[in-house]
C-alpha cells in the first residue's frame, strides 16, 4: 500500500492536471464571446434579405472584427429582417453609418460590414442603422444575369 | 397452453424483477446522497478512492485521447482537403472531441477501467461478509464504503474527460500541423472562432458530470446488489460494463438533442 503522503500527492497532481486541461480547453480551444454582456452596446439594422446570416456572425469595419450578431428576427410591420448586433464599447461610430451583408470568399460565412459616415453624433445603445444593403443571394444574381442575357439576345 | 402461460408469467417475472431492481437502485442512490457528510468529515477516504478511480485511469484515458485526436485529424484532413477546407481541421477535431468523443469515450473507458473494479471490490466485500460485519459493528457501510467511492467517481469523471479532450486536441495538432502541414495559425484560430466556451466546453463538462454520475451509480449499485457468490460477482461486473455503456450512449443522444439539437 502506498504511503499517505504519496497518495495525496498523486491525487493532487491528478486534480491539477484535470483543471489545467479544462483551462486549456477554455483559453486555447474556445473563446468566451467577448462582445456580449456588459462590455458592449447593442444597435440594430433592418435588411430586406439577410441570406444565410446567423447569430454570432462577425460584425466588421474595415476588415476588423468589432462585434457580433446577437439576435435575428422578422419585423412584423415592414416584413424586413431585424438584425441586432453588439459592438465593443471602445468603438464609437457616427450616426449615419451604413451596414451591408457580405460573404467572406465565394462560399464562406456571411458577416455584417459597417461603413462609417461623416456625422458628428455617435450611435448610442438601442439605435437603428437606417442605411442598409441586403445580402447577395446567388440564385437572384444568377436569375438576373440569365434574364439580361436572354433579353440581350433578342 | 401451459407452455404459453408459463412464457407469459416468465415475462411478467422479468419485468417485475427489473422494476424492483430500478427501485432498489434509487433507494440506494438516496442512501448514498444522504451519507454525503462523510466525505467532508473523513476526507482521506475520498482521497484514497480518487487515487484508485481517477489517478490510475489517467494512463488509458491519455493514450486513448491522443490516438483518437490523431485519427480524427488524419481522417478529417483526407475529407477536408478535397474541398480545400483543411484550414477547418482544428475546428472539426476540437468540436468532435469536446462535444462528443471526450465525454462519451471517457465514460465508456471509465466504466471498463474503474466501474468494473468498483463493482468487483464491493461485490467481494459482500461475498466475504465484510459489509454485514460492518453493520454489526455499527459502522454504516454507506458512509465508509459506498459514498467515498461514489463521489470519487463523480469528481474524477469530468476531470478525466477534460484531460481526454485536451490531449486529443494536442494529438490532432501533432498530426494535422506537424505531419500533414496544415497552417498552425489557421488551425488554432479557426478552432477558437468556432468553439464557444459556454456552448461547447461547458456543455461537454455537463455531459461528463452526468455520465460520471450514471456510471459510478451503476458500478457501486451493482456491487452492492450482487448475489454473494463468485458467480454473482462476475455477473455483476459484466452488468456494470454493459449497463453503463447502454446508459451512456442513450443519455448522450438525449443530451446532444437537448444541447445542440437546435443549432
Amino acid at each position: 500500500m502506498m504511503s499517505r503522503a504519496k497518495l495525496e500527492l498523486a491525487v493532487g497532481t491528478f486534480v491539477a492536471i484535470g483543471l489545467i486541461a479544462l483551462l486549456f480547453l477554455a483559453m486555447k480551444v474556445s473563446t468566451v464571446s467577448s462582445f456580449s454582456g456588459g462590455d458592449g452596446y447593442e444597435i440594430s439594422a433592418n435588411f430586406e434579405n439577410i441570406g444565410g446570416l446567423k447569430v454570432r456572425a462577425p460584425v466588421m469595419m474595415a476588415g476588423v472584427r468589432i462585434g457580433e450578431v446577437s439576435d435575428i428576427s422578422l419585423d412584423g410591420d415592414t416584413f424586413e429582417a431585424r438584425v441586432a448586433f453588439v459592438l465593443a464599447r471602445q468603438y464609437k461610430l457616427p450616426i449615419d453609418t451604413s451596414a451591408a451583408i457580405f460573404t467572406s470568399g465565394l462560399l464562406g460565412e456571411q458577416y455584417i460590414s459597417l461603413e462609417a459616415g461623416g456625422d458628428d453624433a455617435n450611435l448610442k445603445s438601442g439605435d437603428v442603422i437606417k442605411l442598409s444593403q441586403s445580402a447577395m443571394v446567388l440564385e437572384q444574381v444568377l436569375g438576373q444575369f440569365l434574364f439580361s442575357k436572354a433579353a440581350g439576345d433578342e | 397452453m401451459n407452455g404459453f402461460l408459463s412464457a407469459i408469467s416468465g415475462l411478467g417475472r422479468k419485468v417485475i424483477s427489473s422494476i424492483e431492481r430500478m427501485g432498489r437502485g434509487q433507494i440506494f442512490l438516496f442512501h448514498t446522497i444522504m451519507s454525503t457528510g462523510v466525505i467532508f468529515k473523513e476526507f482521506s477516504l475520498l482521497v484514497k478512492q480518487m487515487h484508485s478511480v481517477g489517478v490510475l485511469s489517467i494512463q488509458i484515458i491519455a493514450v486513448s485521447g491522443l490516438t483518437v485526436g490523431m485519427v480524427l485529424s488524419l481522417q478529417g484532413y483526407n475529407t477536408l482537403v478535397d474541398f480545400g477546407a483543411e484550414q477547418s481541421l482544428g475546428q472539426m477535431v476540437a468540436l468532435s472531441l469536446v462535444r462528443e468523443m471526450g465525454p462519451v469515450l471517457t465514460a465508456l473507458l471509465f466504466a471498463g477501467r474503474a466501474g468494473s473494479a468498483l463493482t468487483a471490490e464491493i461485490g467481494l466485500m459482500k461475498v466475504t461478509e465484510q459489509l454485514p460485519a460492518m453493520e454489526i459493528m455499527a459502522v454504516d457501510p454507506y458512509r465508509k464504503i459506498i459514498a467515498p467511492r461514489f463521489y470519487a467517481g463523480l469528481i474524477s469523471m469530468p476531470l478525466l474527460a477534460a484531460i481526454f479532450s485536451a490531449i486529443g486536441v494536442l494529438g490532432g495538432y501533432l498530426v494535422g500541423v506537424e505531419l500533414l502541414g496544415v497552417d498552425s495559425g489557421a488551425f488554432w484560430s479557426q478552432m477558437q472562432s468556432k468553439v464557444g466556451f459556454y456552448e461547447d466546453i461547458v456543455n461537454g463538462v455537463i455531459k461528463s458530470i452526468v455520465f460520471g454520475l450514471v456510471v459510478t451509480w451503476i458500478a457501486v449499485y451493482e456491487g452492492h446488489d450482487a448475489a454473494p457468490t463468485t458467480e454473482g460477482v462476475s455477473r455483476a461486473t459484466t452488468r456494470t460494463v454493459v449497463n453503463s455503456a447502454f446508459a451512456v450512449l442513450g443519455l448522450d443522444f438525449i443530451l446532444t438533442a437537448l444541447m445542440f439539437g437546435g443549432a
